[in-house]
């Protein structure tokens, strides 16, 4: 799906989280929302996701106005940054609800929800952690259910906050080509924010690069290391 | 510097001495059992003081048989409305953003500083025959005061808190990402609602409710002031043990205080007893 932002803005109060901003993301790209914290990168994706509903602007998806359409209706896989994994249902019911949730007409049978479950399951490489809770995983694996529960609503799009956020070098590593790996595969039109410019740059086809509620520059990994748009872009990338 | 010597210590630092340590639990084994269990021995003794047959006797008049089921009515209505209340009060403070909520927030804590007689007062007031409510009430033929609608109203004001109150540090706790995720799974607000919220706020729910439960079978000052005590029909158990009291009835009116001390027990009992059968699952889905 191919995603058009057209001047959004955010107030919070008085406080203005977003500047109009305008963005166009190509379908099936693989994007970085790329800033320091208070720079609105996490607004723009929940704004994208229906969580938030800006105060001007217009979203755009496939060309038809999405902007008023509700968070349920947008279909937009969303992983939480601390995953936000349902800590009373097992990994397979997390996994799960998505299809649960669905209308009567449109919900699977029980068996074809127990075989998208699992294929989501070796999806992520963790075939065998169903009958799990939450609580009984590590970070990365927690990280993966979320994104295999993300999934199994069959999105339009793929939305991570902070998605490696809260994990220690190596397992980021691992989980950064993981998500290579699935985006290819599926070939959602995908959305991360980091504050990391290493993973951006390393990750993404496109980075947007945000600042105080701004736009600072949207290019290619290798645009925006050799053509810097600006001071705080050169000084940000380089750290 | 040789002379600074250090004395290893056996146990670590936050660990008081044994003397220390025997003499805070015995001054607290001490207070339960004189502030606690004694009162609460005395009145199965005093309702048992000239046997069983005489206890139930006086269990079995009218009068008491009438109480104990206006009790159990009344809380059956009042426990469930403020389960309700407590919920949608819960989640408007920890879900929302909105001018006023630190005000809410007091608000829910007024039954617990205002005194139950002035809570009453203000009840009959309101409901009375000298307001235009009450007035209009009366012309529609609809009695609060002195009857069985302001025992309710009575017993929901003074109760108000205990759901509330429990759930709402348990809501902040554990903030809004579950709920977020399963809207953008596609879950309707109900079904979120169903699926998530109540399953995470299960125990500190049971545990106000029992608490609510506890409270409204006892209350006594609101629902004296606005019951107006007609015997038989507007007295609740504490109110029927006040007035037995001070009819020298004693052993009825010990026999009636020891099946409120017994309610109370159970409520406790079927608080521990979930807790226990539910242990294993409780630490499973407890904070990731």
């Amino acid at each position: 799906m191919f995603v058009q932002i057209e001047e959004i803005a955010k107030e919070f109060g008085n406080q203005r989280a977003l500047h109009p901003v305008s963005l166009s993301i190509p379908s099936g790209a693989l994007i970085a929302l790329l800033g320091p914290s208070g720079s609105g990168k996490t607004t723009l994706l929940r704004i994208l996701a229906g969580l938030e509903f800006p105060t001007s602007g217009r979203v755009m998806f496939d060309a038809l106005d999405a902007t008023g359409l509700s968070v349920q209706d947008r279909r937009a896989g969303f992983v939480f940054q601390h995953y936000a994994l349902f800590r009373h249902m097992t990994v397979f019911e997390n996994v799960a609800y998505g299809l649960r949730a669905r209308t009567r007409g449109e919900r699977p049978a029980e068996a074809e929800i127990g075989r998208r479950v699992n294929r989501l399951l070796d999806l992520i490489q963790l075939p065998d952690i169903g009958a799990r809770y939450p609580s009984q995983l590590s970070g990365g694996q927690r990280q993966r259910v979320a994104l295999a529960r993300a999934l199994a609503i069959e999105p339009r799009m793929l939305l991570l906050d902070e998605p490696f956020g809260a994990l220690d070098a190596k397992v980021r590593k691992e989980l950064r080509q993981g998500l290579r790996e699935i985006h290819d595969t599926t070939g959602l039109t995908t959305v991360f924010v980091t504050h990391d410019q290493e993973e951006a740059l390393e990750l993404a086809d496109l980075v947007v690069v945000m600042s105080m509620g701004r736009i600072e520059q949207v290019g290619k990994p290798s645009d925006i290391r050799a053509n810097p748009a600006s001071d705080f872009v050169r000084a940000f990338t380089a750290a | 510097m040789s002379d600074v010597s250090f004395t290893p210590r056996a146990a670590s630092v936050t660990t008081e001495t044994a003397l220390t340590r025997r003499i805070v639990i015995g001054v607290v084994m001490i207070l339960i059992a004189v502030l606690l269990f004694a009162p609460l021995i005395a009145v199965f003794a005093e309702a048992l003081r000239s046997g069983w047959a005489a206890s139930l006797e006086g269990l079995a008049s009218p009068d008491a048989q009438a109480a104990i089921r206006l009790t159990l009515i009344v809380a059956a209505i009042a426990v469930p409305l403020n389960a309700a209340f407590g919920i949608a009060a819960a989640w408007a403070i920890t879900k929302f953003d909105f001018r006023g909520k630190a005000l809410l927030i007091t608000l829910i804590d007024l039954p617990f500083s205002v005194s139950p007689v002035v809570a009453g007062l203000a009840l009959v007031m309101l409901f009375g025959t000298n307001s235009w409510l009450g007035a209009w009430l009366i012309a529609h033929d609809l009695k609060v005061v002195f009857a069985f609608p302001g025992i309710v109203l009575a017993t929901m004001f003074v109760t108000f808190p205990f759901v509330a109150r429990e759930l709402i540090p348990v809501m902040m706790e554990q903030g809004r990402a579950e709920e977020e995720a399963a809207l953008t799974l596609g879950a309707s607000g109900w079904r979120t609602f169903f699926t998530v919220t109540l399953p995470n706020i299960r125990w500190a729910l049971l545990y106000g409710v029992l608490l609510c439960n506890a409270r409204a079978m006892g209350e006594f000052g609101a629902v004296a002031v606005i019951s107006g005590k007609i015997r038989g029909e507007t007295t609740t158990m504490p109110i029927m043990i006040e007035m037995l009291y001070n009819e020298y009835l004693s052993v009825a009116a010990f026999s009636l205080a020891a099946v409120l001390a017994l309610l109370a027990l159970l409520t406790l009992l079927l608080k521990s007893l979930l807790e226990w059968r539910y242990a294993g699952l409780l630490a499973a889905t407890r904070r990731h």
